[in-house]
């Protein structure tokens, strides 16, 4: 198996600025958007964007919620592996909210479709967009494409993009891994 | 994450600790989704379960009919009541003509214990108990756990007391298993005419004095007296069985400590239990309800995470 890194610490550390600048650009003070990180790994992302836009740009009012998808899979019953469940956080309606996806890497597109359908059950949004700090081009199944990327990356499917990050993995890295 | 060691639910005699953490896990994601604006999950769409009950229930039905509808599977009900069991079909015979119909998992209630053991070993559905007579009644136990777990934070180590009619409850042997599996001290009380003989043998105290009962527990499960299964008087009076073995505030507050007090449901206000204890805060009694929502999706979900397309 080898490594191959894609983003160090230093880069991953400029994408989050430029990213938490461009939903500036779009959301102002974020008074009418709530961001909705996705389980499992998405979350950090989530997390470390809402700390930078709090601390470094000063927006007050960031509403943070964390969404698991995994009741609304459509791979249920159809892989080997089960299906593991994890905590939503939500302690805000969407309904007319702006609500801003974020999930680490994106692939075939299959989790957002879930993620659509999921966070219905918390309102019904104005708009949804979507980031996400990786954006594996070429192997989308479904019509998905992201709103703000941090960075493309042409990889083909025997290959996995790995998002690390420092406060759960102890480093913050992307790294492409080959079998 | 770990599946499921079992294909059935059939009892908690077959279930081991590990799954009993994972229903209780899974169950906790369900319970946040069913606090949701909107309850449901489309995760069994193409899943189709009958809800076959031989024998009479009004909550343990809803609960499962909700459950399932908030999972969306397609739901089937069958009452004997209305039935061709009537007719003289037998149970195999009544349950393949209902599973041709391509239904994959069957919730069964049954008079006769061991009903859904038989019918595991001669159908091809996944088979959920949901009371077999006196036996065992597996869910029951599970939300009573669960309900457990939540107000006290764990199960292990505390001291639960079964109190009432041990003779015909599925819920007290259920609930013997599921608390022993996951390390709770039990103890069984009641009239001696309600106590089965060899109960000590399940490893459980016994005790005939409420009140000594009551000291030594955190948890109070309180039983039905089921006169619907006693062909016999077992007890003088109901008056007197009340006053002997019955609960009120008067005797909670001669306790040195706050116990929890569960009911199974329906409650007998006034037999087993006063309405002022039945309405207070030590009583979760409604919250056993909503959690077997959430219990018996987790069940259903797992069970069917193993059904084979």
């Amino acid at each position: 198996m080898s490594h191959k890194a894609l983003l160090s610490a230093k880069e991953v550390n400029i994408i989050l600025h430029r990213l938490a600048c461009q939903l500036i650009e779009n959301h102002h003070d974020f008074k009418n958007t709530v961001l909705i990180g996705l389980q499992p790994r998405g979350t950090f992302l989530a997390q470390r964007l809402a700390d930078i836009l709090k601390h470094d740009y000063k927006i007050k009012d960031i509403k943070l919620g964390f969404l698991d998808i995994t009741f609304y899979r459509d791979d249920f019953r159809r892989g080997e592996k089960i299906l593991e469940a994890n905590t939503t956080q939500i302690n805000f309606l969407v309904e007319n909210k702006k609500v801003v996806f974020i999930d680490d890497v994106l692939y075939t597109g299959r989790s957002i479709r879930a993620a659509l359908t999921a966070i219905q059950s918390f309102g019904r949004p104005n708009e949804i967009e979507l980031l996400t700090l990786i954006d594996r081009r070429f192997s989308r199944h479904l019509p998905i494409q992201p709103n703000y990327r941090g960075r493309q990356v042409d990889a083909i499917n025997e290959e996995k993009v790995k998002v690390k990050w420092q406060e759960h993995d102890g480093e913050d890295a992307v790294y492409l891994i080959k079998n | 994450m770990s599946e499921l060691s079992v294909n059935h639910l059939l009892g908690i005699k077959y279930l081991k600790k590990s799954d009993v953490d994972l229903i209780f896990e899974t169950a906790d994601h369900f319970k946040e989704v069913i606090n949701r604006p909107i309850k449901k999950v489309p995760s069994l769409r193409d899943i189709t379960i009958a809800n076959l009950f031989f024998e009479n229930s009004t909550r343990t039905k809803l609960s499962f009919e909700l459950a399932e509808k908030r999972l969306s599977a397609d739901v089937i009900n069958f009452s004997a009541a209305q039935s061709s069991v009537k007719k003289g079909e037998t149970l195999i015979d009544t349950v393949n003509n209902i599973l041709s119909m391509k239904v994959d998992m069957v919730v069964m209630r049954h008079p006769n214990p061991g009903a859904g053991v038989f019918l595991s070993k001669h159908i091809n559905a996944s088979i959920v108990n949901a009371g077999d007579g006196a036996h065992e009644h597996p869910t029951q136990a599970l939300l009573d756990s669960y309900s457990i777990r939540e107000r006290l934070g764990e199960v292990g180590g505390k001291n639960v007391v079964i109190v009432g009619d041990i003779l015909h409850s599925r819920v007290a042997l259920s609930n013997i298993y599921a608390l022993q599996l996951q390390g709770a001290n039990v103890m069984v009380c009641g009239p001696k005419t309600l106590l089965p003989k060899y109960i000590d043998k399940l490893g459980v105290k016994v005790e005939t004095n409420l009140k000594k009962a009551l000291e030594w527990c955190d948890v109070a499960n309180m039983l039905r007296v089921q006169n619907e299964r006693m062909d016999i008087n077992y007890f003088p009076s109901t008056r007197e069985y009340s006053q002997q073995f019955g609960v009120n505030k008067a005797l909670l507050d001669t306790l040195d400590k706050e116990i929890v007090i569960m009911h199974p449901g329906p409650i007998n206000r006034g037999v087993e239990i006063t309405s002022d204890v039945a309405d207070s805060d030590q009583a979760i009694i409604l919250e056993q309800v909503q959690n077997g929502v959430a219990v018996r999706m987790a069940v259903i979900y797992l069970l069917a995470s193993k059904i084979k397309q």
